[in-house]
């Protein structure tokens, strides 16, 4: 560690701090050239480096030095201020000066990680460190604005890990609002009929929890309801919520179906939507037996009513309780809450989207889902495992990766469908004796009990070909190919291609990120990856958090994992939101606007720019004044201030212009 | 606008027929053409494999003397898969691997021509279902080819890598400009299989192999008829017909250039249309 | 670096919510890209004054490049959308001073674009670089380069 003397001027004395990051920094940028750059810096009282400025001991050598050489402005070089801003303001307080009177450069980030040249690496961090040094001397003392924390919490989506967050959140005594946009609760774990490695009844584990939900005192269910609008945040979120007329009113139903039965279409006509289209269904249906709410719904787009207006309304006719409503309107409800759970779950891949397995043209061809409900007692074959025309496969040929690791789909892999198609291999193996193909590019097993549940099947003969399907189809070589589809494939073990005759064609379809992602991350201010999933805070270190405050992750809309996995991130979720709401308030960083009423002409620009109408006219004054409390520190109106009357804290003009006379000042 | 056909070898020599029957059907449909003045070979794909930067030049040539006969946004018509592949293929490096593509323009500027982005290559398939549209080739059918079951080849090259204006793999631009004029067609997963390329000529087994399946499929789905859009694919297919009914039974099935049907249905004489020159008559499984 | 080759400072203004996160993650995941490029960090591109660009031009910086969120994404609703009328009008300006059109650039980068991020900065600094010194100011470079002389003086 070296240290520099103290180079005494005036009355701003500054200390830097580079930090080593181990090798992170210290391998590309030479530390000490840096370190003594910085000491001769004008303000600059002591420039040390250290190996790790965010641990105890870095820490703890500022607090000494500003104990020891009154230092009043404190300059990190070290990673990104994403990531330990708020460390070392604590730092800075903690020994006895304004949190605020302190800058970062990022040197990690943004020159070590990404600079293949040391001398580059180095002339690049001495910029920035001049920079920080430079604008460091004129940072403001500031105060944080507190303000307290609505009490209750949004959860939006009802898969198991909205269920998980908000029963979590329920027990601990907050008030939860929990929208789900289907009609039920449940998400794709109602669909399932064994879970993975354990073989236990997904409904035995998933409904008791749904019931749960609906009777949790605690908790206010919505279905078939969606977001509309999100304002305000953290700890301060006004939400719409839109509720979607099911024309049936949900305190009344009491779910015995006699309005199902009664209905003028005396078998269900259309495609079922919870089955895939397996089922049919009514105008008038149930979703399926578990739905909670236990409520029926009418499809407007199938009902007679609503097509021709020339029903005679038999279901109307045979509800006792009178709950039909056909004039049911979408219903805006306002809630105010301080924390939001986003567990809005993902979307199974098109398979259509592969021509070359030939879904949606041999009916034999599956996805992975509609088996699920082949093989679930409760679905639309109560279990059998028989082929749209009835036959029962003695030949099934299961294809992995449909949609996943594939550059012209999704380069992802979705972590889930080797384990799920060695269930299905297992189930469809156990009900039918049929001979079952799995067709793999790497099995990928890592999970408690997952590799061991591989081996079981491995026993049970289920067979294994480790080479990825070219495709599926109906051209023959042989008599025996007669009648069948074939798998072709390359056998990567025996270096050869190989021709499957099947009856069944399984296809393990990824998981995509829900179609309509990018709108629901920008009605909660959240980021997308390419791929579409809400992306976390930090990938290790917030996994759960993301860039907007007060707004959490859970589940498969953070990217595909499996139940155990998503019931781990939704308790996290949950205790996240709960951390912030019983801290009862929050911080708000002090990067308001203000005007400088003196200099402010009363021209009334900034009124125009701020989208949070923050601004106001005070007309007596004649000149604009900011509401701090409304204001979210854009600084888009101090851009537009023609007299620079308007001004932001942290950033003001006279700042950023330190900060680039810095970034270009050094030689 | 006048579309600048680019026949390269084939259609000046075995896919004559191809030539004959295209063209044919243009003047019928009153598409204005004319021929790249002093084209050269497009290079093939054999060229590709020897020198990658000497091949594209060769095809860009192409597309440099293209433009200077039709303009910056010149429509060079390539109805040979392979050159039609070639040439987009040359058009993809120049602007996706600009060292190379620097390269091939240096070229071409030594010889005092210029590379043109906005030149386009297209298939005649395109041109009919997008520039004409399956309304006007119907209305344009005076003789139907009610009754005929056709099977709509496309062979590998038109639509792989390069799938611009129809499905990698499962394509239908065909399978609609016949049934537009009035041939049914039967659907089959072959549309895009290999027809074994130069194989029928190097591993002559394995080429036989693969051109048996496409007939017997094709047979076995009800089609009295094949038709191509290339003409090495219509080679491998038809010619070899008495060899594949020796090793695996008969296998005799007419392969025609989709134009060709195209021009009995817009009411052209066969002769326009060098039907005469297939092996096998159509007559046969009428 | 010191190879005597030119290497031109460009001052960028990123956005803290999409772009400079995007060049975190450039970094987390270690793209490598030219050194030339130093980050001014502002809460939104919204943010942007104008006249920040011409003084980091006026004071020695050779490209200005400003970063924020994709239209639609903007984390404050439309800041993005100011900061393109603003920049629209700042290019016509610079366009009469004589001042190229590379020098100063306007770029949508998401959070989880690190890669543009890379790619963007090194499209710069190779044009940038292309064009040569802008030389509004003498300054002495590092590594023995020759000082700019401003075109203005050069006579």
């Amino acid at each position: 560690m070296a240290t520099l003397g103290p180079n005494q001027g005036d009355a701003v004395r500054i200390g830097v701090y580079i930090c080593h990051c181990g090798i992170n920094i210290a391998g590309k940028v030479d530390v000490a050239d840096v370190t003594q750059f910085a000491a001769s810096l004008p303000g600059v009282v002591v420039a040390r480096d250290y190996k790790f400025m965010c641990s105890d001991p870095g820490q703890e050598l500022i607090q000494q030095d500003i104990r020891e050489h009154g230092l009043n402005r404190i300059v990190v070089a070290s990673c990104s201020p994403l990531m330990h801003e708020a460390t070392f303001r604590r730092a800075a307080a903690e020994g006895g000066i304004n949190p605020f009177f302190f800058q970062m450069a990022n040197i990690r980030e943004h020159v070590s990680w990404v600079t293949a040249d040391k001398a580059a690496a180095t002339e690049k961090s001495r910029a920035l460190v001049a920079a920080a040094v430079s604008r460091v001397g004129g940072h403001e003392a500031l105060e944080r604005q507190r303000v307290a924390v609505k009490p209750d919490v949004l959860v939006v989506g009802g898969g198991i890990a909205g269920i998980h967050a908000a029963l979590t959140l329920a027990d601990s005594g907050k008030t939860v609002y929990l929208v789900e946009r289907e009609p039920t609760i449940g998400g794709h774990m109602a669909k399932f009929d064994k879970t993975f490695p354990t073989l236990d009844c997904a409904a035995c584990i998933l409904t008791p929890k749904m019931s749960l939900v609906r009777q949790h005192p605690n908790i206010t269910l919505w279905t078939y309801a969606e977001v509309a609008d999100v304002s305000g945040y953290v700890g301060n979120f006004s939400v719409t919520v839109r509720r979607k007329p099911r024309y049936v009113i949900e305190d009344r139903c009491v779910g015995c179906n006699a309005c199902v039965e009664a209905c003028v279409f005396k078998e269900g006509k259309f495609a079922d939507e919870f089955n895939y289209g397996l089922a049919k269904r009514k105008p008038v249906y149930m979703p399926f037996p578990q739905a909670t709410p236990s409520v029926v719904l009418i499809d407007p787009a199938t009902c007679l009513h609503f097509k021709t207006g020339k029903c005679k309304q038999a279901c109307k006719a045979a509800c006792e309780r009178d709950a039909i409503d056909f004039d049911q309107r979408d219903e805006l409800v306002e809630i105010e809450v301080g924390a939001i759970v986003v567990a809005t779950g993902f979307q199974p891949f098109d398979a259509e989207r592969v021509p070359e397995y030939g879904y949606g043209q041999y009916p034999g061809v599956y996805t992975s889902l509609e088996v699920e409900r082949l093989v679930n007692a409760s679905g639309p074959t109560g279990g059998e495992i028989t082929l749209r025309d009835g036959r029962v496969p003695k030949a099934v040929g299961i294809i992995h990766c449909v949609g996943s690791r594939d550059h012209a789909t999704n380069k992802y892999c979705s972590r889930v469908c080797c384990m799920y198609s060695l269930k299905l291999a297992h189930l469809v193996k156990e009900r039918t004796g049929a001979e079952i193909y799995n067709f793999y590019i790497d099995m990928r097993t890592p999970g408690k009990g997952y590799e061991e549940f591989y081996d079981k099947l491995l026993e049970e003969g289920v067979h294994f070909i480790r080479g990825r399907a070219a495709e599926v189809t109906d051209w023959t070589m042989t008599p025996d190919e007669e009648g069948k589809l074939v798998i072709r494939a390359e056998d990567t073990l025996i270096g050869a291609v190989r021709r499957i005759p099947v009856d069944m064609v399984v296809l393990s379809v990824g998981l995509e990120a829900q179609a309509d992602a990018g709108e629901v991350r920008r009605l909660f201010n959240i980021s997308c990856s390419h791929e579409g999933w809400f992306l976390e805070r930090h990938p290790k270190l917030a996994p759960v958090s993301t860039f907007t405050d007060g707004v959490f992750l859970a589940g498969a809309c953070q990217g595909p994992k499996d139940i155990p996995d998503t019931v781990a991130q939704a308790g996290a979720a949950a205790a996240e939101a709960m951390a912030l709401i019983d801290k009862g308030y929050v911080e708000l960083e002090p990067n308001t606007a203000f005007i400088d009423e003196e200099r402010c002409s009363g021209c009334k620009t900034c009124i125009a720019m701020c989208p949070y109408s923050a601004i106001s006219f005070i007309a007596d004054a004649r000149v604009a004044r900011v509401n701090e409390a409304l204001c979210k520190g854009c600084g888009t109106c101090v851009a537009a201030c023609p007299s620079a009357a308007a001004q932001q804290h942290l950033f003001t003009d006279d700042q950023i212009f330190d900060e680039i006379a810095g970034v270009l000042s050094y030689v | 606008m006048t579309y600048l056909y680019y026949p390269g070898c084939s259609l000046k020599g075995t896919g004559r027929g191809y030539e004959e029957s295209l063209l044919a059907v243009f003047d019928a449909l009153q598409l204005p053409w004319a021929e790249v003045k002093d084209w050269n070979c497009c290079g093939a794909t054999a060229y590709m494999a020897v020198d990658e930067v000497k091949a594209f030049t060769l095809a860009a040539r192409n597309l440099a003397i293209a433009r200077e006969q039709g303009g910056e946004t010149a429509q060079v018509i390539a109805p040979c898969s392979a050159c039609y592949l070639v040439l987009c293929k040359a058009q993809h490096v120049i602007h996706d691997a600009p060292e190379i593509g620097a390269r091939i323009t240096d070229a071409l500027g030594a010889a005092q021509l210029t590379y043109g982005p906005r030149v386009q290559v297209r298939h005649p398939l395109d041109v009919l279902i997008n520039d004409v549209g399956t309304e006007r080739l119907a209305a344009a059918a005076t003789a139907p080819l009610r009754g005929r079951r056709v099977a709509c080849y496309y062979g590998c090259q038109m639509v792989r890598p390069y799938a611009t204006f129809d499905d990698q793999y499962a394509p239908t631009s065909m399978d609609r400009v016949l049934r537009a004029m009035g041939a049914e067609t039967v659907d089959w997963p072959l549309k895009t299989r290999c027809c074994g390329g130069t194989l029928t000529g190097t591993i002559e087994d394995v080429g036989l192999r693969l051109n048996y399946i496409l007939l017997r499929e094709a047979k076995k789905r009800g089609a009295d008829a094949i038709a191509t859009a290339c003409p090495l694919c219509q080679f491998n297919l038809e010619c070899y017909q008495d060899k594949i009914s020796a090793v695996y039974g008969a296998s005799r099935l007419p392969v025609l250039y989709f134009s060709q049907f195209m021009g009995m249905a817009l009411g052209l004489s066969e002769a326009r249309l060098g039907i005469q020159r297939n092996f096998v008559p159509l007559a046969a499984a009428v | 670096m010191s190879d005597g080759t030119f290497q031109p400072r460009i001052v960028a203004f990123f956005c803290n919510w999409c772009t400079y996160t995007a060049a975190d993650l450039a970094g987390i995941s270690r793209m490598s890209y030219a050194a030339n490029v130093r980050v001014v960090r502002l809460m939104c591109s919204g943010r942007l004054d104008p006249q920040f660009v011409v003084a980091a031009l006026r004071q020695g910086a050779d490209g200005v490049l400003i970063g924020g969120c994709h239209p639609g994404d903007c984390h404050y609703q439309v800041g993005n959308h100011k900061a393109l009328r603003r920049f629209t009008l700042l290019k016509r300006l610079l366009g009469q001073l004589g001042i190229e059109d590379e020098r100063v650039r306007l770029e949508w980068i998401a959070a989880s674009e690190g890669d543009k991020v890379q790619r963007v900065i090194n499209e710069m600094v190779a044009q940038v670089r292309a064009l040569g010194p802008l030389g509004l100011t003498a300054i002495p470079r590092p590594h023995g380069e020759a000082a700019a002389v401003p075109p203005c003086c050069a006579e």
